[in-house]
């Protein structure tokens, strides 16, 4: 592990840049349903998503760990390459909720003539609460 | 990689049957993709990158032909067995959102539970999907654990699936959590 790539100029605990949605609703939701078959009440109907415990509808927890990839795939570029992600849907995205897809670098090593970094990476709603926290794994191309 | 699995904590009602411990292991499903289209993958783009044009590489075919795939490719979250499968579709009635599903495709009786909720996934990506794939996904039951909530006791399922290509290679391996009371 190192504290520096000094080709990419990254460091641990830097931030990636972010991929924000906002207000989402369902003309996100809907579209996600459709071409993912998740036609699911809780997603849908306000009524369902109180019956499952929560104050109203909810998006997918897959639609967050496409914001999460969205994330990365903006920052890694098409040269770099999305080895792994993973995430815990701890808190719902509550309908009307903007999400914050993040990332902060844990480690950088060298591998090949790539660069590898794991990554802490998360969602939080517009308050800055934490949504889906998890990790990722990238590699990026090291310059010549 | 986030650590999904959970201890067995004291609950007051055990959820998991002795038919459903029986079944971890178990290949619950083996499904084949129809071969993917350009139009599958564009419009799952365009649905995630909503309400932002989604990167070219996943709908213009004249562009991502200059890139390192030489072609386009489909984001790594893409799911080819949305709607149906070459299987046909799904008998009239059948409900794969409901909380039984899973254990339903087991042919055991499912848990005495009334809502699920999609916990965590774990994917590690192999090479990308392309137009023209055909995917297979094979998915085991990997465990059941339990613990009690906030909305009493919670049964939590993990599945493994691995998915491959026509040519055999690994697309990504993606353990799922649900969650349910």
């Amino acid at each position: 592990m190192t504290q520096q790539d000094t080709a990419l100029g990254l460091g641990i605990g830097d931030e990636i840049p972010t991929f924000v949605r906002e207000n989402t609703g369902l003309h996100h939701f809907n579209r996600y349903a459709a071409v993912n078959e998740e036609f699911v009440p809780i997603h849908m109907d306000d009524e369902a998503g109180r019956e499952a415990g929560y104050p109203r509808a909810f998006g997918m927890g897959n639609l967050s760990t496409a914001y999460l990839l969205n994330a990365l795939r903006g920052w890694i570029g098409e040269e770099g390459t999305v080895r792994a992600l993973a995430c815990q849907f701890r808190q719902p995205n509550l309908k009307d909720t903007t999400v914050v897809a993040r990332g902060r670098i844990t480690t950088i090593r060298a591998e090949g003539d790539e660069t590898v970094a794991e990554l802490e990476v998360w969602t939080e709603d517009g308050d800055g609460n934490q949504l889906a926290p998890g990790t990722a794994t990238v590699a990026l191309v090291t310059p010549a | 990689m986030c650590h999904l699995d959970r201890e067995d904590n004291d609950v007051a009602t055990t959820l998991i049957s002795d038919e459903m411990r029986g079944a971890v292991g178990t290949e619950m499903d083996r499904s084949v993709s129809f071969a993917i289209s350009e139009s599958d993958i564009r419009k799952w783009a365009l649905a995630v990158y909503h309400p932002e044009p989604p990167p070219q590489l996943f709908w213009d075919a004249e562009y991502a032909a200059t890139t390192r795939y030489g072609g386009i490719v489909a984001p790594e979250d893409f799911n080819p067995f949305a709607w149906m499968t070459p299987s046909g579709p799904r008998p009239a009635g059948e409900d794969m959102a409901s909380p039984g599903s899973l254990e339903a495709l087991l042919g055991i009786e499912p848990p005495p539970v009334r809502s699920g909720l999609n916990g965590g996934t774990e994917s590690e990506f192999g090479v990308r999907m392309r137009p023209g794939d055909a995917i297979t996904s094979v998915t085991r039951l990997h465990s059941y654990t339990e613990r009690e909530g906030r909305l009493g006791t919670m049964l939590f399922t993990i599945t493994e699936s691995n998915w491959t290509n026509q040519g055999d290679e690994l697309v990504k391996v993606v353990r799922q959590t649900s969650i349910r009371y």
